[in-house]
């Protein structure tokens, strides 16, 4: 994709090497860089460098670009005396949860439907990609009231982390990915393990899986900052505050903590995430255009 | 029986109001949502330099979760010590009431929305311009076409069925509308704020009305359903 654009686009080498080009070139790149920058990376520097100001200083109507005094100990404040530290470990569990119990249902779900081929398994894929379709928001309702009452063995799942792993594992768009990944490797791969006496659980974990590295790291990826993000839905079906994740605490939160630790509370949400993205980049984003071109 | 929750739901005059602002948001996101990330995607695909730091630049919001954003921007709108007011004063102009007028609280809501989401729009576009021949450009330029008419002759053309997925799916995302109101002005001022699914999320977990809120959910299901439904069958038809 990048080296196929830096070819030729919408305006001509000749056009750009001119001397006014080369001006007009360089003065849009400065602007945009500049205004990118200010755009997106300037509210973020603004809420970190907030939490290091006083409280006084955050209610000066005349802020000033540094902290005038440096005030870090809001973190620790924030992580301890509110309790942050406890709802960031909630996140932390119920995106781990989610992660894990994802890849347990949708890899099965995926290699049943690309390998193992049961009777109307084509049936059974056409329904999940129809869920596809179904707006999330649509199915909110209906969904917290089976949550709340499961079928057939009627269990309450509100307040338990179940509420958020088991919804999150019927995830179409996860095994669709999955399944179209499988579906690449050459069946002589699993012929010969299967001659070799492997059953389809163990050619599932020795030859599909580790083939399927990148595929499982795009799906790994969406699942944990999917629930990491996740705010409606926690708030709907975790209403006991001991086990919230940290988006709904905050809101919960936000009218009772002084402004500068709400802030560094803010900074700690997003760090983990933002700590993804920097290593997995190139993931996210090929995951992204490859999910809305093909999809 | 349950007729009687449309019933009911019909003769709510917030009813009304949800569906007209939350269309109102719709439309607002697009004209803010739907061509500003174009414009900047093809202005971005020029650049030789510094193309990594303004696709990482322009996702990072995204990345963010959404409640933080919401907490953000509303100390950003904050009428006292807010960032947008201070900005403002500094080119000597009046402070707004940015989330407490009845008439400019939706667009500022549609400016966070904007400014949360248009990294994945941007991204799109930038991957469908790369996979523009160059030739037709070159062939489009050899007839001696300006800049503005390989534009409007090449560069639109061939991004109008990635142009079309994405306002399809703009559209149902937008329709969708939540975190903003919900954080940022709780449906006020007077109402002018209250969407679909926020009137949906008091139904049922706020006056525990489920039965009402059944009824907004199908409706709600139906209008996205038929987006949904252009939205297949533009992409079967495209293979």
């Amino acid at each position: 994709m990048p080296a196929a654009s830096t070819e030729r686009t919408l305006i001509a080498p000749s056009e750009m090497n001119r001397r006014t080009g080369r001006l007009l070139y360089r003065f849009v790149l400065v602007l945009t860089v500049l205004g990118f920058t200010l755009a997106f990376v300037f509210p973020l520097y603004w809420m970190a460098s907030g939490a290091l100001k006083s409280s006084a200083e955050l209610a000066d109507p005349d802020p000033s670009l540094l902290p005038q005094s440096w005030h870090p100990e809001s973190y620790s404040q924030a992580w301890t005396n509110v309790g942050l530290g406890q709802y960031f470990l909630n996140t932390l569990l119920l995106a781990v949860g989610a992660w894990l119990i994802q890849l347990l249902v949708d890899v099965a779900a995926a290699y049943a439907l690309s390998k193992l081929r049961p009777v109307l398994g084509n049936v059974v894929l056409g329904m999940m990609l129809a869920t596809l379709m179904l707006p999330v928001s649509a199915l909110l309702v209906p969904t917290y009231l089976t949550v709340a009452d499961l079928p057939f063995i009627h269990v309450n799942l509100i307040n338990t982390p179940w509420a958020i792993w088991l919804p999150a594992c019927a995830n179409a768009f996860n095994i669709f990915i999955l399944k179209r990944f499988f579906d690449q490797i050459p069946a002589e791969l699993l012929e010969s393990a299967r001659l070799d006496g492997a059953g389809p659980v163990r050619v599932l974990l020795w030859v599909v899986l580790p083939l399927s590295r990148p595929v499982l790291a795009v799906v790994s990826i969406f699942a944990v900052v999917g629930v990491w993000k996740d705010f409606l839905w926690p708030l709907l079906v975790l209403p006991d505050p001991a086990r919230q994740p940290i988006t709904v605490a905050l809101n919960r939160l936000a009218e009772f903590m002084p402004a500068n630790q709400l802030l560094a509370g803010m900074v700690m949400a997003s760090i983990p995430l933002l700590v993804i993205f920097l290593i997995f980049q190139r993931h996210i984003i090929a995951g992204l255009t490859a999910g809305s071109l093909k999809g | 029986m349950g007729w009687e929750n449309y019933q009911r739901l019909f003769d709510d005059p917030l009813f009304a109001t949800a569906w007209t602002n939350t269309g109102y948001f719709t439309l607002l996101a697009l004209v803010f949502g739907f061509a500003a990330p174009f414009a900047v995607a093809v202005v971005l695909n020029e650049f030789r330099h510094a193309r990594s730091y303004l696709r990482m630049t322009v996702y990072l919001p995204v990345m963010l979760p959404p409640i933080v954003t919401m907490l953000l921007w509303r100390w950003f709108y904050d009428p006292g010590p807010g960032l947008f007011n201070n900005v403002l004063e500094v080119f000597h102009l009046p402070a707004q009431q940015w989330l407490e007028s009845e008439h400019l609280a939706m667009i500022s809501l549609v400016l966070v929305a904007t400014w949360a989401n248009m990294g994945t729009t941007t991204l799109i576009y930038l991957a469908a311009l790369g996979s523009i021949p160059g030739e037709l450009y070159e062939a489009a330029e050899l007839d001696g076409a300006s800049v503005r008419q390989r534009l409007r002759h090449v560069t639109i053309p061939q991004m109008r069925f990635i142009l079309m997925i994405t306002l399809l799916l703009q559209v149902i995302g937008t329709m969708q509308v939540f975190v903003e109101p919900f954080v940022l002005t709780g449906g006020g001022p007077d109402d002018a704020t209250v969407t679909v699914l926020l009137l949906l999320y008091r139904y049922a977990f706020v006056y525990n009305d489920f039965g009402m809120a059944s009824a907004m959910s199908t409706l709600l299901f139906v209008v996205l359903g038929l987006f949904a439904a252009l939205y297949l069958r533009l992409t079967r038809s495209k293979g």
